[in-house]
């Protein structure tokens, strides 16, 4: 291994990536555009909501129930008044979330000692929709009890205080996911189209002729690559910021440097599969496939691994961002540091080594 | 033991079930240029990438300056000098920095570099060039500057795989009569072409067809010692009855040249008697005589020769 001939490959290399401009611009646009559409589109908050109202009673105790649901920013009332066999038409129409039907009787039943029973309608195609407006009727329903009876004691109360992510914000779990997706779909990409592109334009064959190894190879390509996709990282750390006000607790150095082991990681995946890859298309292609789709589903980036059949949870070891997810979620939401992440990164370490020395083996000097 | 710098015994190669290379012997001296001939699929470029040890042979023994292909792999790319067959460089890097990165590659030391690429670009013309990027030179400067690159360590050898396929006739000989001024230098150059024209100006040849050595030694030996007579005939509508022609009995083949035809017939076969049966077929008067035989009648022979014997 002679670092003379690393030193040329870093600076061909670099000469490539500043000569195509326009190369250049998408590689520092793409992340930019990703995270403001992603960011932007995937959220679990639930905003304008939509319900109607079927009020038969029109006293102010009812009325004083419905203002339960429209002060909330979740609820928007759309329809008052209309007939009840209305409701099910709307529902199919997708015009209302929810629907809350008040009885004739309401406000003579409450002073009554009787159960006073409110019907509430909720769709619950998506799950997550129908859950939370569940909840959130039987809150606005447990205020409206205390109001009417003046807290009588002996009732339980909840007193929760929401750690981390006080305001629940999906954003402050997401936009730190996003940085992982990101990274490691940019890194990969990069690094799995130089050499096969080599291969197709010919010059690797002029190169294979002369002394130098695979290792230099590997080596001179992976360097210039580190700095572009970590001035890349610190762009969508700066929008996620900007954009997302998603809170930074931990060292920003912390990030930097578990950024640039997560990089390194990207960019040996992304030379393994040039290493072995015929065409710059199926180079982008096999990228695009493992590391979408394993990060978004088996990393913990939307659904917890912990929920996941246990042999999901092995497969999820094996994917980079799952570490990272939780170091940089760690860092940037509840602050902590390496005493209490150091296993991640370390395992981190571990995989991009592996994947760096299968790029150097697997890589072939010869064109058999 | 000396071999000769350039030293294959048995070689042989198949990808998949076909064989490219069969029991292949070739030899070539220090200082020599020698051409591989042969039309494509002949085997030229397989021979040429197992020398450089790109492709490892199936068997047989290879040796390039007393090293062994299969064994001193490094020691071997350190001391040739290759030049592909779709010969490329980097396109968004310029002449200069083309030459400078081979130079790393290939360990050139340092201060040596910009004495070599100035009588690098002596021969190539490139100097005004220089700071223009590869990409936006023509295919004849390409080709130089390729050239270029894959001397820019001073190899022993020098392989060219096809290096003036797809180049202009300019070029093409602007580019031979530099592979002439680096033989004087002493430099061994293996070139493989398909043009029968550019084999003349070898040293030696050997003619190669479906992996095998069909013919070897100089140019002009070769066509000498040549055992049939070629005549070339010239005339109205003879490309028309090529086929009638070629049945005549003693006559061994039958090529067309452009408007005239090239008839080979064994060297006691009457003339005379076949100039007869010619004018019975046409119906009018020609003109029959005979002509040096060239390369590539030889070529065409020899491959004429190995079907028939085969069938």
């Amino acid at each position: 291994m002679k670092l003379r001939r690393i030193i040329s490959i870093i600076i061909k290399e670099y000469t490539h990536i500043f000569r195509d401009w326009r190369s250049l611009l998408i590689i520092i646009l793409m992340p930019v555009l990703m995270i403001i559409l992603y960011g932007y589109a995937i959220t679990l908050d639930m905003k304008n909501l939509t319900f109607a109202v079927i009020d038969d009673a029109k006293t102010p105790e009812s009325r004083e129930l419905i203002r339960g649901f429209t002060e909330s920013r979740f609820f928007i009332l759309k329809y008052t008044d209309i007939k009840r066999n209305e409701i099910e038409s709307l529902f199919k129409k997708r015009y209302i979330q929810m629907a809350l039907v008040i009885p004739g009787d309401f406000s003579e039943s409450l002073v009554s000692n009787r159960i006073t029973k409110v019907q509430l309608i909720v769709d619950a195609a998506d799950s997550n929709v129908g859950t939370f407006i569940n909840n959130y009727s039987n809150r606005v329903a447990q205020l409206f009890n205390e109001k009417l009876n003046n807290r009588s004691p002996g009732i339980l109360g909840l007193e929760p205080r929401i750690l981390f992510n006080p305001d629940m914000k999906s954003a402050n779990f997401f936009v730190p996911g996003l940085v992982a997706l990101i990274l490691l779909l940019i890194c990969s990409l990069l690094t799995s189209i130089t050499i096969t592109r080599e291969k197709e334009t010919g010059t690797l064959e002029q190169i294979l002729v002369s002394p130098v190894n695979p290792m230099e190879i590997v080596v001179g390509k992976v360097i210039p690559y580190i700095t572009l996709g970590f001035f890349n990282g610190i762009i969508i750390i700066i929008f996620a910021r900007l954009l997302f006000k998603v809170p930074i607790n931990g060292s920003l150095a912390l990030i930097a440097v578990l950024s640039l082991i997560y990089i390194f990681v990207a960019l040996s995946f992304g030379l393994m599969i040039s290493s072995v890859a015929k065409t710059q298309q199926i180079a982008m292609l096999a990228t695009l496939m493992a590391t979408v789709l394993p990060t978004i589903m088996l990393s913990g980036f939307i659904f917890p691994v912990a929920s996941m059949p246990l042999p999901l949870q092995y497969i999820s070891k094996a994917v980079p961002a799952t570490y990272f997810l939780i170091i940089i979620r760690g860092i940037m939401l509840k602050g902590i540091g390496l005493a209490e992440l150091w296993q991640h990164a370390a395992a981190l370490s571990g995989i991009g080594m592996l994947m760096l020395s299968m790029a150097i083996i697997r890589f072939k000097v010869t064109l058999e | 033991m000396m071999l000769p710098i350039i030293s294959i015994k048995n070689f042989s190669k198949s990808f998949g079930g076909t064989k490219a290379v069969a029991s292949l012997d070739l030899e070539v001296e220090k200082g020599e240029l020698f051409g591989l001939i042969g039309p494509d699929g002949a085997g030229k470029t397989t021979t040429i990438r197992t020398l450089v040890t790109l492709i490892s042979p199936d068997s047989g023994e290879i040796f390039v300056n007393n090293l062994d292909v299969k064994k001193d792999v490094r020691k071997i790319r350190s001391i040739t000098g290759y030049m592909p067959q779709r010969f490329s460089l980097y396109p968004d890097l310029s002449v200069n920095q083309n030459l400078v990165f081979f130079a790393n590659l290939f360990d050139v030391p340092k201060r040596e570099i910009a004495e070599r690429k100035k009588r690098l670009f002596q021969f190539s013309n490139l100097e005004p060039f220089a700071g223009r990027l590869a990409g936006q030179l023509s295919g004849g400067m390409k080709q130089k500057l390729a050239l270029s690159c894959t001397l820019i360590h001073n190899p022993v050898v020098l392989i060219l795989d096809e290096p003036t396929t797809g180049v202009d006739p300019v070029s093409r000989n602007e580019f031979w009569t530099i592979l002439k001024e680096l033989k004087k230098e002493g430099v061994t150059i293996l070139v493989s072409t398909p043009y029968m024209d550019e084999a003349v100006k070898c040293d030696r040849v050997a003619i190669m067809h479906e992996g095998m050595v069909l013919a070897r030694g100089k140019p002009e030996t070769m066509t000498a010692s040549f055992q049939n007579r070629i005549y070339k005939l010239a005339g109205q509508d003879l490309i028309k009855h090529i086929n009638s022609i070629a049945l005549i009995p003693g006559i061994l083949s039958v090529q067309s040249f452009g408007d005239s035809l090239h008839l080979t017939l064994p060297d006691n076969q009457a003339k005379e008697n076949i100039r007869g049966k010619i004018k019975n077929i046409l119906g009018r008067s020609f003109q029959m005589e005979p002509v040096e035989p060239s390369l590539e009648d030889l070529f065409i022979a020899l491959i004429e020769g190995k079907s028939r014997n085969g069938n």
